[in-house]
């Protein structure tokens, strides 16, 4: 057991890889020489070279086009977004390439892509850097959507997808590189698919991933001093959802908030919300509280941009409000 | 924007009113202060003012109609919001529409008839009405629990699980006669548990079928219940007695009753006990307060609340504003409060606003007895009855008047010595009464 951070847990998976496979390739903005924007894959090329550790043009429909490409003739390419900002350039590659043409060649072809990339705000990098997309993509189907919040589960979840033959997109938090946690020295994966409980109680629910899910935690913490205890899920993967680990809490619960950091206004909480009130429906004990960003472009000034975050003493007395806590 | 009538609170513990009839009808225009309805609550029939201006576009409850505090009961906006309005029709309950439904029974499809709902049809079509929780409405129909019986705690009134597994806990207890015997032991069997925790519901299941039959409580008896018990529950009381004579009140009584006979003007003891208490209250505000978990309330309006008993009710409403009243105007005041409180046409404010209380059993020749403080008030007097006693007098055996007063005050707010003082303003000014009048 060693106790890393995130970014580090990252680098350990991809470095693996790269040893391990060597159909493994990396390939995106500054990812070689610089070491990526966030410093990931710093050390990659030094240690595997050129062929296999490749910076690109600025082009993200180039870099994932290439990927898709490789990867039909048999490569496992892992390419680096370098924020989900960007990825809107490479949408199309994506969403009518990469998620179709297993479907549309019935079986023929498999895209096995890793695409990584950096979302959330909290930066001050301004309205057109600061927005979190991966619930965007979890809304396609032939994309798989992998959203870490610790190291343990950014390693356990990048294995499980490099044994994929679909597509992948592990939206990676800006903020949470720093986070430290232990890792097992023995190999193990995180499926794909299943949410995780991460404390449990038996007053209401709440829902997070990647940053919300630990604002669900700090939430769970304030309310526990005040004697309610919140069952906190961080559901790590936002396509193929669990509901059942959802579902499953909330009627025990009877309550459930779902916190996102996208814009409310059809944002990846709705989902969830709306997954909550069909299957859990009659076990609801006041309406599914559903936290996003306010519905405004990030702003750049601090004291803005904090507002505009969801954050856990609002969140604590909107579950107060409506649940007459 | 409209505004939305809602069931007001009129008066501590209110949970729930009875819209007894609408005195104005859709279409009217109404002003503040306007009386729109009379509202029946646990203890009285109260008129409901208009707090608003415009026109009262639609009434949602009708006649009759029993709802929780808070719920909708009309809406009333200015003239161009009539549509507006239109759409709280959907929270009308129809009873035509039901009626309808059952004489025409013909109509419905054969499917329909042949599935019938799970548990008691009128828990169904009530529970639709209702603002309750998801759960709460399914619990309610497992345990064939009506939820129109339990009032919400929930934000809005809204009936949560809680509320409903508070309502199985306490109904669970009652009996269940439609169950046949044979049932009854069969099920009493097949659910014992022989735990401690299953012992007092396995009691009642077997309740013995010679027992007296339990009649349901009245609403006042519910009311008094709650009251009395949070009360007892929460208040640590204690209590002080004194021993007044009341010789010279009872002279300058009858003086005063004599020489203002043709005002009409008829000073009783407790109206002197009353000017009393108001001129004690003064001195001593903290026995005015009211007590919340989150800090006293210092009520700078004393009003005094006299405990009347009837058959079926007890009531204490309050003649306010005694700070200002003359012992004239006192007498005046509770005369007119009696009058009304047995006609039932008290304000609510004259029900809740009592900031102290007099319980006077002297018609009934008690000697002296302890009175429960009413939430959130701090403090009530007891008086008995003013009977002739021996007392000794600058040595001498003498015949005086006495009367005993006992103060029931509440510990978190006041000490015994605190009490003391108070109780001992009334009983200087009873024993010396011309400051009651001067």
């Amino acid at each position: 057991m060693v106790v890393i951070d995130l970014r580090e847990a990252i680098g350990k998976g991809l470095k693996e890889a790269l040893i391990n496979n060597d159909k493994v390739f990396i390939m995106g903005e500054d990812v070689g020489e610089y070491g990526g924007a966030y410093s990931v894959t710093k050390g990659l090329l030094k240690e595997f070279g050129p062929e296999r550790i490749m910076d690109t043009p600025i082009s993200e429909s180039v870099i994932v086009g290439a990927g898709i490409g490789s990867a039909l003739a048999g490569l496992r390419p892992i390419v680096e977004i370098m924020t989900i900002n960007f990825s809107l350039l490479a949408m199309d590659q994506i969403v009518n390439h990469a998620a179709k043409l297993r479907y549309m060649s019935n079986g023929q072809f498999t895209v096995p892509i890793l695409i990584r990339t950096v979302t959330g705000g909290g930066a001050q990098l301004g309205a057109t850097h600061s927005q979190s997309f991966e619930g965007w993509y979890a809304s396609v189907p032939g994309l798989k959507v992998i959203v870490p919040s610790t190291p343990y589960d950014a390693l356990g979840l990048m294995r499980s997808a490099l044994k994929e033959d679909n597509p992948v997109i592990m939206a990676e938090h800006a903020l949470l590189y720093g986070v430290r946690g232990e890792v097992p020295n023995k190999w193990y994966e995180v499926p794909i698919g299943k949410a995780i409980v991460r404390t449990e109680g038996n007053d209401v629910t709440i829902i997070g991933h990647l940053k919300t899910a630990h604002i669900a935690s700090e939430v769970a913490k304030i309310l526990s001093s005040k004697g309610k205890t919140a069952e906190v899920i961080d559901i790590r993967t936002l396509r193929p959802i669990d509901t059942e680990t959802i579902v499953g809490s909330v009627k025990k619960t009877n309550r459930a908030v779902v916190i996102d950091e996208a814009w409310k206004t059809g944002g990846f909480a709705a989902e969830i919300a709306s997954v909550i009130q069909e299957q859990a429906f009659d076990y609801l004990d006041g309406p599914v509280i559903r936290i996003g960003s306010a519905d405004v472009p990030s702003p750049y000034a601090q004291n803005l941009e904090a507002a505009m975050l969801p954050n856990a003493k609002e969140i604590t007395s909107t579950i107060e409000k409506t649940f007459g806590f | 924007m409209v505004t939305e009538l809602t069931m007001p609170h009129m008066g501590f513990d209110m949970k729930e009113g009875t819209i007894v009839r609408w005195l104005v009808s859709e279409g009217s225009a109404v002003k503040p202060g306007d009386a729109i309805a009379e509202i029946e609550t646990d203890k009285a029939v109260v008129e409901f003012e208009s707090y608003t201006e415009g026109i009262l576009h639609l009434i949602i409850e009708p006649e009759g109609s029993t709802v929780p505090v808070g719920t909708i009961i009309g809406i009333i906006g200015d003239v161009n919001e009539a549509n507006a309005a239109m759409n709280y029709r959907s929270k009308i309950k129809d009873p035509k529409a039901n009626k309808d439904l059952d004489s025409n029974s013909d109509t419905i499809p054969d499917f329909l008839e042949a599935t019938p709902p799970i548990g008691k049809e009128n828990v169904t079509d009530q529970t639709l009405e209702i603002r309750a929780s998801p759960v709460a409405k399914r619990f309610a129909l497992e345990h064939n629990i009506d939820l129109n019986l339990i009032p919400g705690s929930g934000p809005g009134g809204r009936i949560t699980r809680s509320d409903v597994e508070y309502a199985i806990a306490h109904l669970k207890n009652e009996d269940s006669p439609e169950l046949p015997e044979t049932t009854d032991q069969v099920e009493t069997k097949s659910e014992y548990i022989p735990s401690d925790e299953t012992e007092a519901p396995k009691i009642s299941l077997t309740n013995n079928k010679s027992d007296p039959p339990r009649v349901p409580l009245s609403k006042m008896r519910q009311q008094i219940a709650r009251v009395t018990y949070k009360s007892k529950q929460e208040k640590p009381h204690f209590y002080l007695s004194s021993e007044i004579d009341m010789s010279e009140a009872m002279l300058l009584r009858a003086q005063i009753n004599e020489s203002m006979e043709s005002e009409g003007v008829h000073v009783s003891v407790n109206d002197m006990i009353i000017k009393a208490c108001a001129e004690s209250l003064k001195l001593h505000p903290k026995f005015n307060d009211y007590f919340y978990e989150d800090g006293l309330q210092k009520n700078t309006n004393i009003n005094i609340g006299i405990a009347i008993a009837t058959d079926e009710t007890l009531d204490v409403p309050a003649i306010m504003n005694c700070e200002t009243k003359s012992l004239k105007e006192i007498s005046i005041a509770s005369k007119d409060l009696t009058q009304r409180a047995s006609a039932g046409t008290l304000s609510a404010s004259e029900y809740s606003g009592g900031t102290f209380a007099i319980s006077n059993l002297g018609m009934y020749n008690i000697s002296s007895f302890l009175a429960i403080i009413q939430p959130p008030q701090t403090a009530v007097l007891a008086v008995g009855a003013v009977t002739q006693k021996p007392i000794v007098k600058e040595n001498e055996l003498a015949i005086a008047q006495m009367m005993t007063a006992t103060l029931s005050a509440d510990h978190r707010i006041v000490d015994g010595a605190e009490g003391a003082e108070f109780l001992g303003v009334i009983r200087n000014l009873l024993q010396n009464p011309l400051h009651l009048v001067v």
